[in-house]
């Protein structure tokens, strides 16, 4: 039974092989391929954590399974796969998340409609002899009303040709996360990390051909460049920790212990690695669990390497689902739950970094969600605030109400950004029937642009239900969403450090007060956001005929949806009145907490106060309330796509439009970040390559011309003082003369660089032999 | 099979060379035939140093390390050298990958090379015998002989199959010149040796330990080894003959030339100086730690500002040889802390992931200029700012390049990742500031792969009046469109893609082999 969880990452992988080289002439059959393999990984996760969510002891016997090893010296490196508490949960999580995601897909891409363009013959994308038009055809493709070329998003009416290619990229992608999950130790995590990078960078500049009217707006093709280099960051840091946390714990252990967590997380070698001292940082441990976070901070996009998330939005969107919600961004957080005990180890420098990464990311990523416009970008950065909750959490030890956080997270994003990408169709659909009457009102239209949205309850209900469950889970709509539990544990738990803690109170209240200050603007703009997308008069022709998306896209909706509402009752405080013993007293503490216990990580239940909970009731209503003010409210809000958003004109009146500004343009990090690493590190580039063609090859030609000026100088010596003598020998002339001609011809410095050398030679060797004979007598 | 076992490696070495003379005796105007006798010969080198894998793996060949399939024979009694020949764990892989280059490196060019046929057949098995012989070599006079052979085939290809706008003269006569000085100064060291040991008997100078004790003079044999290796690796600051001599070659000489080539460097390094000088070695190794990390991180940043894509991979492969000096460097450094817990185990990883990086580099740079040369034949260009919008174009050529790319990038479950791993966790472990200034290098191998390469190719925009002539590989036609991959360019990348992602996925029997080599070089320290 437990052999079949090697088939969890290999289906994806195998429905990966056979897109690629089988299937990929035909759109239908690989999305066909794609979704069955997750499937079938889907069930088989599934029964595995039932097994162990009903097994009352399953944190004291992971299941372990080996898969390769290798050998390093007189010792053997084992690799293999682990099913503990914390991978069973996450296997609940990323199959199925991801299984919804691949049937939006399906819809999303247009599988099953008419292909591209106007001839519909070639569904077959692959065809390379296929003639396709030039796609500079025409700037007002980026509004993806017409059919698009190759690397071009569709649009809604369309297949997007290259589709077969994108069922393959999320199948690895998937296979990714499920590798990482299920991986026993910190290597073999690394390699499905690494390959959800590529996917990432794959996935992001999907449309790679796309182009914008508007110069500075960032291309797929750059935004996936920048996701890959700016994670690659972090993940070149995460390497070093990975590589000093390996060397550290064999030297420990006589070469034994690998990289397997359950060697490294034996407590005499946490204990010997922070016995090792090192500069600046303390020990060994703490340098370790700092490297090893940037890592997180880089996949997770946590500040400062937060700027990269945003632009993966260039991707389709059931990608942008996958990102955040159910892979890539979760395996940072992910990671951090996983290697705990080592930032335990790290003690308070790394717990206080972690801490305070998360914390002020949480509110900065949160107030420059505040001012952005476009529906995913929102999102985006919403996506970044939580995340910094989560690591928040881990930094004042809440270290279950992470995992919490995690995985009711991973629900109600993947339901928005889903939901948007609904609206976004809708939106585009509304577009090109405004074309079609030749309705060109908007310049510069956006599909993605709240401000030309509003009113779309009506044309797209179904998405309205599911975006407003998904978006109040995401404010913490007290009582009922899944947001709110888990939201509220990680504030309970700072409550708690700051009331109980021995050294971090100071960092818990600092946790707290940023946390709750990031709630509230959570669900204030979650609530602009509803209230610019569905709410109100339609602000433009489009969203006055968007329509309702196809079925594939909508049902997993629907389905997100219920989890987005139901998933936070496993997790409800066993002391909660009336709830929390009718909800059987936290089972999903039990599950969790139960393996943090044996990894000697302090996870008791906390005593339950009622001072956190008030907190998250009066920000979640206080924020979602205040945005009904000011964006819904009759009057107030939007009422033409043209206008400024009433916080920004607020600002305004108080003179603060330049820091309204500022958090529109993301606090300028992009501009910033341009000019001090992409700049500097091209002109690096060019300075190491003119060093290279100049000064080092230079010395090589110069040495090669001091060779040829000596052949000069000694055949013209040759010419007029040897060739007098050789002219006097008659017939032998000129054979020397033939000889010398040799030397002359270009190869001439060749040789007489070997005869100097030569010399050279039989000089050294002569004081070789003199000192070998004293070596050797 | 015993008498087989000796004869074995003088057969895969050797049958290159009868070929070749046979090669001068076929007519000139049958091409067909030249070409076809040349390729099918090839094969049995290749079949021979499979079955010797095969053996080694099997356990046929005991196992642990030593040289195996050994013959030694009086040769020059006067200079007391022998025709002494074996193979270990570390030659068996290497002359596999040669055999395996050399076979693609035939059949590709029967498809591309026009003009004086018979001379490149004839040159190219010349080549393939040279290389070979340098790996099994064990007499210092023998490898030493089959070195300089090496050197002239190449001259020869670069100079005369060159594009005439690389300045294939040039580039020719820099390599040659400079591989020369590196001979010379190998030369006055094997004959210090000599002196010093009274044997040309690599394995027997090996155990007499010449110089234990001299730091001065084993320094100076030490350098004039490693003068001669670091050029032909080549290791930064000696380096410029590389981008040269790649840009000028044609694709199955750039292949050989980084797939090949560069190895036999760092194969005396570890056959060698390693084992012969470890005092000498560890004395000096931190400046080679330093050149190595030099070599991968400049060597990177230099790649990004290239625009010509095989100057570009020419410069990459300074940047991954850097990786392989990091390695033997960082083991080296390790020898005067063997009795610390861990380090001998730091040291065997530090040199299996330089000889893993030997072997995968030359599999996936050898797969990169061929794929250079697919784009090259048909565009002939190789300015990276004439393409873009292939990915659509050409799904093949992507999917394809794309594996030996990312490969090339260290990314996990391709080949290359192995490699990078195992040198970093020894490095990090003995020379640990160094190793993580090298860290510095996947990045930056991340950006000219994706900046430049990916982006470049792949991605964007087809624009059609960049490169108004592609030639159709099929009919040899001027078309207006690029066309695909065409079977024989696929045949070529098949055996490589498919070693990339099993040695990416599996690296555990390559492992294997150089494990034991390493352990028993470290064990004999």
């Amino acid at each position: 039974m437990d052999n079949l969880i090697y088939l969890i990452p290999l289906f994806p992988l195998l429905a990966f092989a056979l897109i690629t080289l089988f299937a990929n002439k035909s759109n239908k059959l690989s999305g066909l391929i794609a979704i069955a393999a997750i499937a079938g990984s889907w069930v088989i996760s599934w029964i595995i954590f039932f097994q162990a969510w009903t097994d009352h002891h399953f944190y004291e016997h992971p299941i372990e399974l080996p898969l390769i090893s290798i050998p390093t010296g007189a010792s053997v490196l084992e690799l293999g796969f682990r099913v503990d508490s914390l991978t069973a949960v996450m296997l609940f999580m990323v199959p199925f998340v991801c299984l919804m995601i691949f049937i939006y897909s399906w819809g999303y891409m247009g599988v099953g409609k008419k292909a591209a363009g106007s001839a519909a013959s070639h569904t077959g994308s692959d065809t390379a002899q296929t003639p396709t038009q030039p796609a500079g055809h025409g700037g007002h493709d980026e509004h993806g009303g017409h059919g698009g070329g190759r690397g071009w998003p569709a649009g809604p009416e369309n297949v997007d040709p290259l589709a077969s290619r994108f069922f393959a990229y999320i199948s690895l992608f998937a296979c990714g996360m499920l590798g990482l999950v299920l991986a026993d130790n910190l290597l073999l995590l690394f390699v499905f990390w690494e390959i959800m990078g590529l996917c990432s960078y794959l996935l992001i500049s999907f449309w790679f051909a796309r182009k914008y009217d508007d110069p500075n707006r960032i291309t797929p093709k750059k935004a996936g460049f920048k996701a890959f280099i700016t994670t690659r960051i972090g993940d070149a840091i995460l390497f070093s920790g990975m590589m000093l946390l390996y060397a550290g714990a064999a030297v420990l252990t006589d070469g034994q212990a690998g990289l397997t967590f359950s060697a490294l997380f034996q407590p005499e070698v946490l204990a010997g690695l922070q016995a090792v001292a090192v500069p600046v940082f303390g020990t060994l441990a703490t340098l370790i669990a700092i490297l090893i976070f940037w890592g997180a901070i880089g996949k997770s996009a946590q500040f400062p390497l937060h700027v990269w998330l945003p632009d993966a939005m260039e991707g389709p969107t059931p990608v942008s689902a996958l990102i955040h919600a159910a892979t890539m961004v979760s395996a940072g957080v992910y990671l951090i739950i996983r290697m705990y005990p080592v930032m335990l180890a790290g003690s308070a420098p790394a717990l206080t970094f972690i801490g305070f990464i998360g914390a002020f990311t949480a509110l900065f990523a949160g107030i420059i969600a505040v001012a952005q416009t476009d529906i995913k970008r929102v999102l985006a950065y919403s996506t970044i605030s939580q995340l910094g909750f989560m690591f928040a959490a881990l930094g004042v030890g809440a270290y279950v109400a992470a995992v919490f956080h995690l995985i009711t997270h991973a629900f109600f994003k993947a339901l928005l950004f889903l939901g948007s990408g609904s609206v976004i169709h809708g939106m585009e659909h509304g577009e090109h029937h405004g074309h079609a009457h030749n309705q060109h009102e908007v310049a510069g239209f956006d599909p993605n642009d709240m401000r030309y949205m509003g009113g779309l309850r009506k044309k797209m209900p179904a998405t309205f239900i599911a975006f407003l469950v998904g978006g109040l889970a995401l404010a913490g709509f007290p009582f009922v969403t899944a947001g709110f539990w888990s939201k509220d544990e990680i504030l309970a738990d700072a409550w708690h450090s700051i009331l109980h803690g021995d050294w971090n109170q100071g960092l818990a209240l600092l946790v707290f007060i940023f946390l709750v200050a990031a709630a509230f603007l959570t669900a204030f703009y979650t609530w602009r956001q509803i209230s610019m997308t569905f709410l109100g008069k339609p602000r433009t022709e489009s969203a006055a005929h968007a329509s309702e998306s196809s079925k594939a896209m909508v049902v997993p909706l629907l389905i997100l949806a219920v989890f987005a509402v139901l998933l936070g009752y496993v997790g409800v405080h066993e002391d909660f009145p009336l709830l929390g013993s009718l909800l059987g007293g936290n089972p999903f503490h039990h599950f969790v907490g139960g393996l943090a216990e044996t990894l000697e990580i302090h996870a008791e239940t906390i005593p339950f106060s009622w001072v956190p909970v008030l907190f998250s009731v009066v920000i979640a209503l206080g924020g979602l309330g205040l945005g009904w003010l000011i964006y819904t409210r009759a009057g107030k809000g939007w009422q033409v796509y043209s206008q400024l958003d009433p916080v920004d004109a607020a600002m305004q009146r108080l003179r603060l439009g330049g820091v309204y500004n500022a958090m529109r343009r993301k606090f300028y990090f992009d501009e910033l970040y341009n000019i001090i690493f992409v700049r500097f590190s091209l002109w690096l580039s060019r300075a190491a390559a003119w060093f290279d063609r100049t000064v080092v090859d230079g010395v090589v030609n110069g040495v090669g011309r001091f060779g040829a000026w000596l052949a000069h100088i000694s055949s013209r010596f040759d010419s007029r003082f040897i060739d007098g003598i050789v002219n006097g020998l008659g017939s032998l002339a000129n054979k020397a003369g033939g000889a010398l001609r040799l030397v002359q011809t270009g190869q001439g410095q060749t040789y007489l660089l070997v005869a100097l050398l030569t010399v050279l030679l039989l000089l050294a060797l002569f004081a070789v032999q003199v000192a070998g004979i004293g070596v050797v007598g | 099979m015993a008498s087989f076992n000796e004869w074995i490696l003088t057969l895969t070495v050797f049958i290159p060379l009868v070929a070749a003379i046979v090669v001068l005796f076929l007519p000139r105007s049958n091409e067909r035939l030249i070409k076809l006798w040349s390729i099918a010969v090839s094969l049995v080198p290749l079949a021979l140093t499979i079955y010797m894998m095969v053996n080694y793996y099997t356990g046929h060949i005991p196992n642990g390390g030593g040289m195996q399939y050994e013959v030694k024979l009086s040769w020059i009694p006067q200079l007391n050298s022998f025709y002494h020949l074996g193979a270990d764990g570390l030659s068996v892989p290497l002359l596999f990958l040669t055999a395996l280059l050399s076979t693609l490196g035939l059949y590709y060019s029967s498809f591309t090379i026009k003009k004086r046929v018979k001379e490149f057949f004839f040159l190219f098995l010349l080549l393939e015998m040279g290389m070979m012989g340098v790996f099994v070599a064990l007499d210092f006079v023998l490898f030493y002989v089959f070195w300089e052979i090496g050197l002239v085939p190449m001259y020869f290809l670069i100079g005369i199959w060159g594009q005439a706008k690389d300045r294939p003269r040039y580039a020719a006569i820099k390599f040659f010149i400079y591989t020369l000085v590196g001979s010379v100064a190998m030369l006055l060291a094997i004959l210090a040796v000599y002196f010093a040991t009274n044997t040309f008997d690599i394995m027997e100078a090996v155990q007499r330990q010449p110089f234990a004790g001299n730091l001065t003079i084993a320094s100076l044999v030490f350098w004039g080894f490693m003068l001669a290796f670091m050029i032909k690796v080549p290791s930064f600051p000696f380096h410029t003959w590389l981008p040269d001599a790649h840009t000028a070659a044609p694709t199955a000489g750039s292949v050989i030339l980084a797939g090949v080539l560069l190895k036999l460097g760092a194969y005396g390094i570890i056959r060698i100086v390693l084992p012969m000088l470890p005092q000498a070695f560890s004395h000096w190794a931190i400046p080679i730690v330093i050149l190595g990390v030099i070599g991968i991180v400049y060597g990177a940043f230099v790649c990004i500002a290239q625009t010509d894509l095989k100057r570009l991979i020419a410069y990459s492969s300074v940047s991954h040889m850097g990786y392989v000096m990091l390695g033997l460097g960082a083991a080296a450094a390790g020898i005067s802390k063997m009795a610390e817990p861990g380090v001998t185990d730091s040291m065997a990883m530090a040199i299996n992931g330089a000889t893993l990086q030997m072997f995968n580099h030359g599999l996936i740079t050898g797969g990169l200029f061929f794929l250079v040369g697919v784009i090259y034949e048909r565009a002939h260009t190789r300015e990276l700012s004439m393409f873009g919008g292939l990915s659509a174009k050409t799904p093949a050529y992507y999917g394809i390049f794309m594996v030996v790319a990312f490969a090339s990038l260290g990314l996990p479950g391709l080949a290359g990742f192995w490699a990078e791993f195992f040198t970093f966790r020894g490095a990090f472990d003995i020379v640990t500031v160094w190793a993580a200034i090298g860290v510095i290098g996947i990045v930056a191998t991340a950006g000219y792969i994706l900046y430049r390469i990916i982006q470049s190719l792949f991605l964007g925009e087809y624009d059609p009046h960049k490169v108004d002539h592609w030639t159709d590989m099929k009919d040899w036609q001027e078309k207006h469109e690029p066309g695909d991959m065409v079977s024989f360019e696929k045949l070529v990348m098949w055996p490589l893609v498919i070693l990339i992602i099993i040695l990416g996925v599996f690296p555990t029997p390559l492992v294997d082999f150089f494990n034991q080599a390493a352990e028993s070089i470290i064990n004999a320290l």
